[in-house]
């Protein structure tokens, strides 16, 4: 009883994949994820490099001993690097051309990732300074996207020399 | 929730493929749109359902297509107790290897059989056709024992 003898032959069948995974924050991450409702940034320090890392791990990946003490990071810093994404996907969220960066928070060792809003794709460039555009404190929540975005400060660039070990 | 306790949250992959399936397995799934199950012969002779593009002993093309029946023969299995959510079916069934009457070789597919006291080797069974079929395995809901068993 099929109603389609007629229409093409078969060429496509839908083949999807999907994985279901429970993700287990950890110690570290968890209390970085709940410092982002108060609107801070939370990192922690390597006792022997002194690195800071955001978001934390609980350790350091290059000593390998843990990191306990927490300091608070700036909510602003420095474009290290970026792309601008112009390939439509599934799911896709934002209208493209739209630009994912890695900023150097002042204050951090490693770069956080998120988007760069409030300028035009093709005016994002290495070394651009950018502050991070929070959502209101009641829509805040355990997650990264209590920051909306990233958007320009409209400070000089950041000197190369300043985010070089960075990149 | 204490500022201690430790934050766990879904996390979702999914990849929405679409896979092209080329002449030989196209027509082996517009024969199950349409309610027909069709194997292809190779250079011994032998029907093997579902089709090869090549030939298991020559390597050549095949293109000689054969309708085989919508019944045969349990030749291995294994009972599901407790089925996930991406299996076809929501109660205990068995993946069995099901050679087609006319196929010389076995098609993997579902046995609805209710109970694993129900399954034997060697048992008959038949396709369960899917009311609204689209060309995909799955057109065939399962196969289950044949009446009088």
């Amino acid at each position: 009883m099929s109603d389609t003898d007629t229409v093409e032959p078969v060429r496509s069948i839908r083949a999807p994949a999907r994985l279901e995974y429970r993700f287990t924050a950890g110690a570290a991450q968890s209390r970085f994820l709940r410092h982002l409702v108060e609107g801070k940034i939370l990192a922690q320090r390597c006792p022997q490099c002194g690195k800071v890392y955001v978001s934390p791990r609980g350790a350091c990946a290059a000593d390998g001993v843990a990191t306990r003490e927490e300091v608070e990071v700036a909510d602003r810093g420095t474009v290290t690097t970026f792309c601008v994404v112009n390939v439509k996907f599934a799911q896709q969220v934002l209208t493209i051309p739209y630009v994912s960066a890695t900023i150097l928070l002042d204050g951090a060792d490693i770069g956080l990732m998120h988007l760069i809003q409030e300028v035009e794709a093709d005016q994002v460039h290495m070394g651009m300074r950018v502050e991070a555009v929070w959502s209101p404190p009641e829509e805040r929540g355990p997650t990264l996207e209590s920051i909306r975005y990233f958007r320009p400060t409209g400070e000089p660039d950041a000197a190369y020399e300043s985010y070089r070990e960075y990149v | 929730m204490a500022d201690t306790d430790v934050l766990v949250a879904p996390n979702i992959l999914e990849y929405p493929y679409t896979r092209t399936v080329g002449p030989v397995l196209g027509r082996f799934m517009t024969g199950l749109r349409d309610g027909r199950i069709e194997g292809i012969r190779a250079s011994d002779g032998r029907v093997l359902v579902p089709p090869a593009e090549y030939d298991p002993v020559t390597s050549e093309s095949l293109d000689q297509f054969v309708e085989v029946g919508q019944a045969g023969v349990v030749t291995t299995w294994a009972w599901v107790t407790e089925p996930r959510p991406p299996h076809p079916l929501e109660r205990p069934f068995a993946w069995a290897l099901i050679r087609l009457d006319g196929a010389d070789t076995a098609l993997l597919h579902v046995v609805d059989a209710g109970d694993e006291s129900k399954m034997a080797t060697r048992m008959r069974v038949r396709v369960r056709w899917r009311d609204h079929r689209v060309g995909e395995i799955q057109d065939i809901a399962c196969f289950v024992p044949e009446e009088g068993q």
